[in-house]
């Protein structure tokens, strides 16, 4: 009987199209999205994303709070690089301000985001290997990783949730061997790295899972707003630091690694070049880095010392109102945009002069990267979702805030 | 150098600016909701414009304290001409529609659910235009000022339910 239920007029085999549900929570997802998909056979025919399971209301959070206190927050959004996002918020209050941070704080931030790019594109990689099955490219990726949080451990003190960054200014300076530290850490890091190449570089079973599978044309990849290492896989050569160079980042000599067709393939080596221009311009900004303050000159903005704070009433007042206050914004709209790990990260800011943000919007690449998620899977296989979603380099916190 | 395309704005859509200002570097165009596709057209197809990145779509809500209430901000980004350009549009709070710049940028799709979602905008022409963040069956809109920061909604339908 079944026989014959299977079978069409002309012989084969019959398939109806069928609808699968992938998500929310399934192992071969690194972030808590559903996909509902349309399959012909094992051929995605049309999919759907539902994302919004990680949101947390950011928005309406900050608008509860101080801007100081907004830094937390932004810790979560991309919780891969936590430094790009400080850096990014601070930036777009300073713009809003019409500040700008000391010399020796700008290199710092350089500095700390340069390692957190690092961070996060080895998770994005070595993540991608894993669910290819490679797991000991996955175990080198996040040794080089834990090497980096170790490090940035020592300087401010967190592994995750760093916090570092201040209006106007960093929360602590380097500790004195960061730099020997690092190099250290750096000469690790390469080695590892190197043994990922060797791991991946040529494998088969990883070069036909990721090349000429998830293909996006620069054309496309414009209209549907991409930025970062999903952008540049597809030949466009925009990136942040270089368009718009905020920072240091126009003493930088760098180049932006391009792929060519914009395949799985192409984003994976893309980033995996970006590390390396990453370690270039650390190096360059240890060279260029002098002594000097962190924090800009302004008792309206930076916390007096505890000396002060306990030692004389000025002080203690000063403290008092940054901390129940809030610093001062001038009423204003500001858009700021700096290079995170995905993409452009844009701080669309509203102040209405008081100490509270009146809005303070988050651009996350990954939100522009996610909706084009399903023209990327269509006419691929079941197979081909996972190796395309982990090369987009979704991250939950960033992208449903 | 973006005060070049503000000038072409002004040149052809004269009549479709309210104000237009630069504060802080951000070059910014204050438009009448009426034109805004043609004028977000013409910023795309122009050779010497050319915004083929739209960068960024929320909305501001100013209540109780301008009027019209609400203000849908677009920001768009020129690959070739290096340009960046903040378009705003207010809307009234009885009428908070603005026509769906989906056709000219797919990139905008879920940034207009997104606001329509928050914020209560209604994005016509848009091809799905329904709930991102929030579950379907969720009730306001929590980004608008009038919405309390503590308030809950638990989800009380079962999975699959229709609520």
């Amino acid at each position: 009987m079944a026989e014959i239920l299977l079978e069409t007029e002309d012989g084969d085999l019959d398939s109806v199209p069928m609808s699968l549900q992938m998500g929310p929570s399934h192992p071969a997802m690194h972030g808590t999205i559903k996909m509902r998909l349309k399959l012909d056979g094992e051929i995605v025919s049309r999919s759907e994303v539902e994302v919004g399971y990680l949101h947390r209301g950011f928005e309406k959070s900050c608008e509860a709070v101080t801007w100081t206190q907004v830094m937390p927050f932004t810790d979560r959004l991309n919780y891969v690089s936590p430094l790009c996002n400080n850096v990014g918020y601070c930036m777009a209050v300073e713009k809003l301000l019409g500040i700008r941070a000391t010399d020796r704080c700008e290199y710092i931030r350089m500095i700390m985001a340069e390692t957190s790019r690092i961070g996060d594109h080895m998770t994005s990689v070595g993540a991608s290997a894993m669910e290819l099955g490679g797991f000991t490219a996955f175990l080198y990726a996040i040794e080089v990783r834990e090497e980096i949080w170790r490090l940035t451990e020592t300087v401010t003190g967190a592994r995750l949730t760093h916090s570092y960054c201040r209006v106007g200014g960093l929360k602590d300076d380097l500790p004195p061997d960061f730099e020997p530290n690092w190099r250290a850490i750096q000469k690790k890091c390469r080695t590892l790295i190197d043994d990922i190449h060797a791991l991946l570089d040529k494998n088969r079973i990883f070069l036909d899972r990721m090349r000429d599978v998830g293909v996006i044309s620069a054309d496309r990849a414009l209209a549907f707003g991409f930025t970062g290492p999903c952008l540049r896989s597809t030949g466009v050569d925009y990136d942040v630091r270089k368009a718009a160079p905020y920072m240091k980042y126009d003493r930088m000599k760098f180049e932006i690694p391009v792929g060519t067709i914009g395949d799985n393939y192409d984003r994976y080596l893309v980033r995996m070049e970006e590390i390396e221009q990453s370690f270039s311009i650390i190096e360059q900004c240890l060279k260029q880095i002098e002594p000097g303050p962190i924090n800009v000159d302004d008792g309206r903005l930076v916390l007096p010392n505890k000396d002060e704070v306990y030692g004389s009433i000025e002080g203690t007042i000063a403290h008092f109102k940054i901390i129940m206050e809030g610093i001062k914004v001038p009423p204003g709209e500001v858009y700021s945009y700096t290079e995170a790990g995905n993409g452009e990260l844009g701080f669309y800011l509203v102040s209405n002069g008081e100490g509270r943000p009146y809005k303070c919007r988050v651009r996350p690449p990954c939100w522009s990267l996610m909706q084009a998620l399903p023209e990327m899977l269509e006419g691929y296989q079941v197979a081909d979702i996972v190796p395309t979603f982990g090369s987009i380099n979704m991250i939950g916190g960033e992208c449903d805030r | 150098m973006s005060k070049k395309c503000v000038e072409r704005l002004q040149a052809h859509f004269a009549d479709q600016i309210l104000s237009t200002h630069d504060a802080a570097g951000d070059e910014t165009v204050v438009l009448k909701r009426d034109k805004l596709l043609d004028v977000l057209k013409f910023l795309r197809d122009e050779a010497d414009l050319a915004f083929n990145l739209p960068v960024d779509l929320t909305v501001v809500d100013w209540y109780r304290i301008r009027e019209p209430r609400f203000e849908v901000v677009y920001h768009l980004y020129s690959y070739r001409t290096k340009q960046r350009i903040r378009l705003k549009v207010p809307v009234d709070e009885d009428d908070a529609r603005v026509p769906s710049s989906y056709s000219i940028w797919p990139g905008f799709d879920w940034y207009e659910r997104e606001a329509y979602d928050l914020y209560g905008v209604v994005f016509d022409g848009h091809p799905n235009l329904k709930r991102i963040l929030m579950w379907e069956g969720f009730e306001g809109h929590p980004l608008r000022k009038d919405y309390p920061i503590n308030k809950r909604q638990p989800i009380t339908t079962l999975l699959g339910e229709k609520s």
